[in-house]
């Protein structure tokens, strides 16, 4: 079983995202559940969604305490809350920010993840240039399936067409494969470097 | 077909299936999306002969579904927590008069204080209400148990609940295979109600029934619940028929074949016991498990069936009877009465308190071994419960509860996950 949560604050769409996570996996043949954790939403506030896949079916209802990926769709909450709770050592990050680990700070925690699974990704930006809104979770999706493997770019894709129509699918789709895209560029040139 | 859906858009195309006539809710919170989906699908022209009525209240929505069910109209509403109770007299009623409704009840806490988490105090405080009670244990249960709802409360002429844990289930994305309306049509029968109003030919329902009936009435009442634990083991087995899967009985069994220790629970907590169990098992310890589904009518036999080969039992609930303990568990040894079997009683998720995998490995050595008090509350913060105790017994104005354990435990952690 593959367990991600994901942080961001309430109208950055982090329940959204784990929810096109899961239906990404479905799309795979994989089985998936998606779900928030349950608080009185506000715009702003911090939220926390999970997403589990497996093969199998997926009986398990706990929250997800100790997970193999963690997407961070604002770096502000670094300050608020230890989203790296419970992170597995072997995990992956995604962190939304234009800035590398090292520059925000992060650079010793980096240091006790492995490098080849941490990312960072200007989603937002991505999010405003093919949308025209500052959500950063399509982008941070594409991203995750390009850091991590687990999903395919694809399958994004189905799941952004699924959710969304018209221009806005077509810009979530634009700012997925240019996530995917920059993520997958990153990796490379570091692999290299 | 098999889709990834929400838990409550999974229902409401249930519920669309069943070709209801009258859907009357209340649309504010404790509300869930299932009538907001269903409310939609009828002002599109999707769910067709099919009048969407928004009520001022919880009270009215039954009552309103009083009115239709009594004028032979298939009728659902759905409701949770305090909504539940605002309607209270209403669902009397209902079951008092002999109406079919169907109701999904997306189980919350009630409050004060005010929490608006899963629990199953919203459904179990109705448990005589006369409503007979389903709990699902995945989305999939509860599409599957609406289905079967409407056949069995119009065959008896009775209302049922059907419970699904709240936010747990109901906002969870996860498989759920929606059946075509072909294999409803041919399993669920348009309604042919057993009492109607029609003015062609005027019947009054709802007379007043002095003590020379009253007790006539309300045993007719309980002996169409013992039909039921007759119906639903068969209305599940054609289920299985038409469908070709298992939902729905009375109870469920897993892996308790040789089970020295069973636990018996309901709902989607079952998924996680069912892990642990697994996990267990694996390490040689003889757990087993069983789920109950029908929780009214209660199936005592079956309960005992499932229980008189063990040597012990913990009645897991998200329920308490306050200043007595279970709820679920008090039937569950109601059941087992004579048996000498040990049995537990572990409170647990009250308000939604997240029932971690860790905290039931616990419990269920501690079962095993048979350490644990005749009560247990999973993971209560002692420290805190015994920090307001002192603090009542120094000072007579200790102020409001609720208010100083937010303060001892720091403001931060209700909003540290959420």
């Amino acid at each position: 079983m593959f367990e991600v949560r994901i942080h961001g604050r309430g109208g950055q769409g982090v329940v959204t995202a784990t929810e096109m996570l899961s239906v990404a996996a479905f799309e795979e043949g994989r089985h998936a559940q998606a779900f928030p954790s349950f608080g009185s939403e506000r715009t702003g506030a911090p939220v926390v969604a999970f997403c589990r896949i497996d093969d199998k079916e997926i009986r398990l209802r706990e929250p997800i305490m100790q997970p193999d990926a963690l997407i961070i769709q604002d770096p502000t909450l670094l300050h608020q809350i230890n989203v790296f709770a419970g992170l597995k050592p072997e995990g992956y990050v995604l962190l939304n920010t234009h800035h590398s680990f090292e520059s925000i700070g992060l650079g010793d925690f980096a240091k006790t993840l492995r490098p080849e699974r941490l990312c960072t990704l200007p989603a937002t930006e991505l999010g405003l240039k093919h949308v025209g809104r500052p959500i950063p979770n399509v982008p941070l999706l594409a991203g995750f399936a390009a850091l991590s493997g687990i999903i395919r770019l694809e399958s994004v894709i189905k799941a952004i067409n699924e959710k969304f129509s018209g221009k806005v699918a077509e810009g979530n789709v634009n700012a997925a494969t240019e996530a995917y895209a920059l993520v997958k560029k990153e990796m490379e040139e570091r692999a290299h470097a | 077909m098999l889709k990834q859906t929400e838990g409550s858009k999974a229902v409401a195309e249930a519920i669309a299936l069943c070709r209801p006539e009258v859907i009357c809710a209340y649309p504010i919170s404790p509300q869930t999306h299932i009538v907001e989906a269903l409310g939609e699908m009828v002002k599109s022209g999707e769910l067709p002969k099919c009048e969407f009525i928004n009520v001022e209240s919880e009270f009215a929505a039954m009552s309103v579904a009083i009115g239709s069910s009594a004028a032979g109209a298939r009728s659902y509403t759905a409701t949770a927590s305090q909504g539940l109770l605002f309607m209270v007299e209403a669902v009397y009623n209902a079951s008092g008069l002999g109406l079919p409704i169907v109701m999904t009840v997306a189980n919350r806490a009630i409050g004060a204080p005010i929490n608006i988490w899963n629990d199953h105090s919203d459904s179990l405080s109705q448990r005589d209400s006369g409503w007979m009670q389903l709990f699902a244990e995945t989305n999939q249960e509860a599409v599957d148990l609406h289905i079967q709802a409407f056949k069995l409360a119009e065959e008896l002429s009775m209302p049922i609940m059907v419970c699904m844990d709240g936010f747990i289930l109901t906002h969870a994305f996860e498989r759920v295979d929606i059946p075509s309306q072909e294999q409803v049509d041919a399993y669920l029968p348009p309604f042919d109600p057993r009492q109607m109003l029609d003015p062609a030919e005027p019947i009054s329902i709802g007379a007043m029934v002095g003590p020379e009936a009253f007790m006539e009435v309300k045993y007719l009442a309980h002996a169409k619940q013992l039909q039921a634990l007759e119906l639903i083991p068969q209305l599940a087995a054609e289920f299985k028929q038409t469908f070709g899967r298992d939902s729905g009985g009375l109870v469920r069994t897993y892996r308790a074949d040789d089970a020295e220790t069973m636990i018996v629970a309901m709902g989607s907590v079952l998924g996680t016991i069912k892990d642990v169990v697994d996990e267990m098992r694996e390490q040689g310890h003889k757990v087993g498990v069983l789920g109950i589904i029908s929780y009214r009518p209660f199936p005592l036999q079956q309960v005992r069936e499932a229980l008189v080969n063990c040597k012990r039992f913990l009645v897991l609930e998200k329920s308490l009877a306050v200043g007595m303990g279970g709820i679920v568990a008090t039937d569950v040894r109601m059941a087992v009465r004579g048996t000498g079997l040990k049995g537990y009683t572990a409170i647990a998720g009250l308000g939604g308190r997240p029932i971690p995998k860790t905290s039931l490995h616990k419990l269920f050595l501690e079962a095993e071994q048979e350490s644990l008090e005749p009560v247990t509350f999973v993971d209560l913060d002692w420290d805190a419960v015994n920090k307001q105790l002192e603090r009542e017994r120094q000072n007579r104005h200790s102020g409001p509860i609720a208010e100083n354990m937010l303060h001892d435990k720091g403001m931060s952690t209700a909003a540290k996950f959420g």
